[in-house]
Formats: structure tokens, sequence, C-alpha cells
């Protein structure tokens, strides 16, 4: 059974919530984004993610993008996230999920991720660019390797993706919460709570909400219809405005949205 | 296994193409490809097309033969498809009337495009204009300056252009910019894709768009010398006029394919756009397809003195004619297409755009392999307006300013 989902739902039935934390890999460097991403574990995120730098982000707005683009000046390589999970993992054994765009996978070999991945001590990963219709030889490594592949779900999809999308996921399914790209909006989109809805009324598969989410009453707010709240661009942005201080305090904020 | 190379249609070109982007956009990717489905069936759709075509665009484009300019490369005869005397002055048009006419038909009210030479975003503000819709044009900051006429053009008609200062800044970082916009305004919008890459059914349907290139040379090739040409060439960025006018000639075996790409400072060396020649498969903007890319799988940034050329990926189907060597690739530097640009202009009254120089540059190649008395068929998919400063800079006619 996926660590994740059993995770999510013994929050959900104790009334607690889900906070999931985005950090990318390598920002501002290899040794400082594990220490963000463990102190965001410790004060408050019960699942990580770590994002891996890609020179063609699609999914992702400005903030993120413009560190994913330091981290990649900086000279980070690929292998690097592997080197990210495991200084993490030496600390906490808070779930950790990869987020990554697809062509880096391909090259480096969808089966040797997948294999790096379990040894570096993940439970699985996301991907924003690889819908399930193509991800037959990702979704065979990951079950082959227990590890969760997360696959997403928009408010533009139709009823009968929601339910692939969802039933093909593992872990949870990421609902995008707004039609925008990542990015903060002031006002948590009526579409997710239609979103998760739909994917609750097909799919016994958890979802969390993603995009979007940077209060803790949005954190409250997605936790009362879906099984957690994904956050990223708040967090990056806390850290490049006032580094590990400014982000242990923003866990600890939207951490109050935790029932 | 005899199904003709002509009738293969997306989303796969062998194991090139697909549909690799974020599932907010498949809804409009699925709504695309059944709006088209059912127009290219459609007969009043295609009469309609093919109107605008003849009242607008300018259609059918002659065919000229290159005497002065073939002479300097022994004995072959070359054929110049003139896509360049379309309105707007490229090939790109024919794929935006289509486009547009799908965008209306879908109730679309706004479309936006990615450009990188401006040839397409100029296309894509005309069919706004034309049609009154809203045009935003994303286009690398680098590319905004290297063709700042078409900027104006562009602003002109009436288009709004976002200078893109991400990444490379070049028509890469264009069509990203494009999609994040498209993501979030999908409901709205529609991207009007200017090259045959991109996610399903772009590919497909950005071919057929331009196929009529092809259709038409072939025939006036039969009629102007009763046969078929030997081979025919274009220039390949995404690989639009290539795929255009290479459709037609897929199932004819004794007609040579072949596309010139962006060598830049020469294919041995870091600074090139030779997606073909020197990439390996890989995803980018949507599909499988051969692009540039670093053992990280991060795209590389590719440079080409041609804005249009200066993409580190190429078209799906490219990439399947080039692995069954149905199609050849070949790689041209900056210097020989300049220099092409200049032979052309000087031996036959033509200023050919930058990005078509490449293929007029491939001449040279193609009369050392095909045998004496042979017939070239070129794509000249551009005029080169747009790029005289470039050509001033580089041949040194501007004077002091
Ligand atoms: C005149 C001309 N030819 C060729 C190209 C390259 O595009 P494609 O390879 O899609 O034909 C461009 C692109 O801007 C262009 O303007």
């Amino acid at each position: 059974m996926s660590k994740v989902s059993a995770l999510l739902s013994a929050n959900r039935a104790s009334g607690r919530g889900t906070l999931i934390g985005y950090f990318p890999a390598g920002y501002p460097s290899v040794e400082e984004s594990a220490q963000a991403l463990i102190s965001m574990a410790k004060n408050g995120c019960d699942v990580l993610e770590v994002g891996v730098p890609y020179s063609d982000p699609v999914m992702d707005g400005l903030v993120i993008q413009q560190a994913t683009e330091k981290a990649l000046e900086a000279g980070f390589k690929l292998p690097q996230v592997f080197d990210v999970i495991k200084r993490v993992r030496q600390e906490i054994d808070t779930p950790i999920l990869v987020m990554s765009y697809w062509n880096p996978v391909l090259r480096y070999g969808v089966d040797r991720f997948a294999t790096d991945l379990v040894d570096s001590g993940a439970q699985g990963m996301i991907t924003p660019d690889l819908i399930p219709d193509e991800g037959a030889e990702w979704i065979q490594a990951a079950e082959s390797k227990d590890l969760d592949h997360v696959f997403l779900v928009a408010p533009s999809s139709s009823d009968e993706r929601v339910k692939t999308n969802a039933d093909l996921s593992s872990g949870f399914v990421y609902s995008v919460s707004t039609m925008g790209i990542t990015g903060e909006r002031a006002q948590l989109d009526q579409l997710a709570r239609g979103l998760a809805s739909r994917v609750k009324q097909s799919s016994t598969t958890p979802t969390c909400v993603g995009v979007g989410i940077s209060t803790a009453d949005q954190v409250r707010e997605v936790n009362s219809y879906a099984d957690g709240a994904i956050v990223g661009t708040a967090f990056v942005k806390a850290y490049q405005t006032g580094g590990l201080d400014a982000l242990t305090a923003k866990t600890r904020e939207l951490a109050l949205g935790l029932g | 296994m005899d199904v003709k190379l002509s009738e293969q249609v997306g989303p796969y070109f062998g194991e090139f193409g697909g549909r690799f982007v974020p599932e907010p956009l498949i809804a409009a990717l699925d709504q695309l490809e059944a709006t088209y489905n059912l127009a290219r069936k459609d007969p009043i759709f295609k009469a309609e097309l093919a109107e605008l075509h003849r009242t607008y665009t300018g259609r059918p484009s002659i065919i000229t033969e290159a005497k002065r300019f073939a002479s300097q490369f022994g004995d072959v005869r070359v054929f110049l498809k003139r896509e360049d005397l379309n309105h707007t002055g490229s090939h790109k048009i024919n794929n935006v009337m289509g486009q547009a006419l799908l965008a209306k038909r879908m109730g679309k009210k706004r479309i936006i495009a990615e450009t990188g030479a401006g040839q397409h975003g100029v296309a894509s503000a005309t069919a706004a204009a034309y049609f009154g819709l809203d045009c935003v044009v994303y286009m690398g900051e680098v590319d905004t300056e290297r063709q700042a006429l078409n900027v104006a053009r562009m602003k002109l008609l009436g288009a709004e252009v976002i200078p893109v200062k991400t990444g490379s800044r070049t028509l890469k970082d264009a069509i990203n910019e494009a999609l994040r916009d498209w993501v979030a305004n999908v409901e709205t919008t529609h991207y009007l894709l200017g090259t045959v890459a991109g996610p399903h059914p772009f590919p497909t349907m950005v071919r057929d768009f331009h196929s009529v290139i092809g259709n038409e040379a072939r025939a006036q090739m039969l009629e102007l010398t009763g046969k078929l040409p030997d081979a025919v060439a274009a220039c390949v960025g995404g690989g639009s006029n290539a795929i255009g006018i290479f459709h037609a000639f897929l199932d004819d075996p004794g007609v040579q394919l072949w596309g010139f790409e962006a060598a830049g400072d020469g294919v041995d060396t870091p600074f090139h756009a030779a997606t073909l020649s020197k990439g390996v498969p890989g995803v980018l903007h949507g599909a499988k397809s051969y692009m540039l890319q670093d053992e990280d799988g991060q795209t590389m940034e590719s440079h080409s003195i041609s804005a249009g050329l200066d993409y580190p990926g190429v078209g799906p189907e490219h990439s399947w004619l080039k692995d069954l060597g149905r199609a050849n690739y070949f790689g041209i530097t900056d210097s020989e297409a300049m220099n092409a640009m200049r032979l052309l202009s000087q031996t036959e009254g033509i200023i050919p755009a930058i990005e078509t120089a490449h293929a007029l540059a491939g001449v040279k190649k193609l009369s050392e392999v095909l045998p004496a008395g042979s017939s070239i068929l070129i794509n000249l998919s551009g005029r080169g307006d747009k790029d005289m400063e470039t050509a001033g800079r580089y041949f040194g006619l501007l004077g002091e300013k």
C-alpha cells in the first residue's frame, strides 16, 4: 500500500488534513535545498515534493521558473536530485515525491530513474507533462518498484478523464485548482471544489489540490473537501525574500490551517 | 506495410509525436482535433479555405525557374516554388488561415501565437485583423531585436507583441510562454501554433494546411517539365514549409527529399540548430522528436543567424522520415546561407528570407550528389525584407549610422 495514501487517509480520519510542500532541488544549492526541505518537514509539511529544475517548465509560474533557472545556472545536474533526497532522508522520514517534467526522466532512462528514486528513499513521482495516456512505461516501472505515480486532473478534464487519471494514479491524483499556471491566487478557485468532488464521485484514489494556495485559511478550506493541500510558489517566494527563516515561518503559518 | 507514407496521421509517426502536455490542455487539444476532423471532410470548410487562398493569400503561388542561379552549380535545373509571393511574405499564411477558420468554428475570440522570425506572428496578426479576433504574439526578446521590422508590422496590424525574457529568449521560450498563456486561458483562446511541432493534432493539421504547397508544385512541375523533379528541398526550422512541399512527393520513390537545417557556426561547433543532424530523440513542447539536449535532458540552446530556424526541436514527422531514410537532412552554416541569399538576389532579382537561403545553399550539396541534368524543386518559403537589418550589417551595406 502506498505510504502517501495511507498517510492521507490517516490524516483525514483524524480530521487533521495534510500539507504538501514543494521546493526545487538545487536551489539555491544542493545542500541549501536539502536544508529547506528538512525545515519544511520539521515545521509542518506532511509530504515533500522535490522539484527537478528543467529548462522548459511550461507548468510553472515566474517565481518557480526563476528559482529553477537559478539552480540550473548554479550548475545543477540531474543525479543531484537523488543526493538531495538522500540528504533529507538522513534527518527525517517524511514521504518524498519528486516532481519532474518528462524529458529529464526519459533521457536518464525511465527504469533507471525509478531505481534511483527507490534507492535514494523517495516514494514516487508527480509528472506534470506526462498524461497517463503516454505514461505506460512509467506506470509499469513505478508499479514494479512500489513507487507512487501521480498524474494530474484539471477543471477542463472530461468526467471520463477525471476517472481514468485518478484510477491510474497512485498515492493521490493531483487536482490543479485553477485554470492558471502555478502562482498565488488571492481567492481559491471554486473550480477546485468542483474538481475534487468529481474525483471523489468517480474514484477511490485520494486527491490533493495544488496551485495557488498561499494562506492558512486556504489550507484549511482545501482540506475540508480534498485530502491535502499542495503549496509551492508561496514557499519558494518566502525563501526568495527571507531565506530559510522566512521559509520556516511560512511553513508554520500554513500548518496552522491543519486541524 | 502497404500504407502510403502520405496517409500517415498523428498522434504518432513511428515512435515520434504524441501529446506530452499538462492535463489542463488535453480538453483543448481534443476539441481542436474533433473540430479539425469534421472540418477537413466538410466541403463548406474546404471551399471557404480555398476561396480565402484564391482571393486573399494569393494562391496558387507560381513557379520560377532560376536559370542564372542554377548555372553557378553546373548541370542542374532549379525551380522555385514562390511562397514568398503569398500575402504577408511567406508560407506561414497557409496554416494561419486554416487555423483561424477553425478558431472561428470553435467560437474562440482570442488567438495567441509564438514567432521566431516574425513571419508566423505577422500572418497570425493579419488573420486576426481579417477575422476580427484578438491576437497576442509571444516573441523571444532576442528575436524582437533582430526582426524589429516584423514587430512593427504586427503592432500596426493590431496585435500585442510580448517579448519573452526567459531562457534563451528565442523561439523555444516563446513557445513555452504561449503554452503557459494557453493553460491559463484555454476556454477562450486558440493557440495558433506556427509549425509542425507540438502535441497532436498540430503536426498533422499544420502539415495538411501546408500540403497545398506540394500539391500545387507537383502539378506545376509535371506541366512545366513533363516529369517529377529529381529532388525537392526546403529549409527546416520546425519543419512546416518542408513538410508542406515534401508531402505530395512522399510516395514518389524517385524523388529525393532534402531538408536543410541551420548549422550556425558549423555542426561540429556548439553553435548550431541542426536538430536532425546532431540531436537525439526526446520530448519537447508536447511531442517526442529529435531535439538538442544535454545528458540531463535539458534542452540546449540553438544558434543560427536565422531567427526562424533557431529552434532546438523539430516536428515529429521529420524525425520519422529521417529514421525511415525517406528524407535527408543536412546542415548549412550561417555564412553559406548568407552567401546564397546574396547569390539569389544578384542572379535572379529575388531576395529570399535568411531561413529560405539555407535551402538555396543546399543546391551546392545537391549538385554534388545528383546526376547531371537533374531538376531541383525548392520551396522559396519567404521573402527577405524582414532581414535587411541583419543582411545590411552582415554585408556592410548600411554605412555609418
Ligand atoms: C520564411 C520562413 N521560412 C522558414 C521558416 C521556418 O519554419 P518552418 O521550418 O516551420 O517552415 C520560417 C519561420 O519563421 C520562415 O519565416
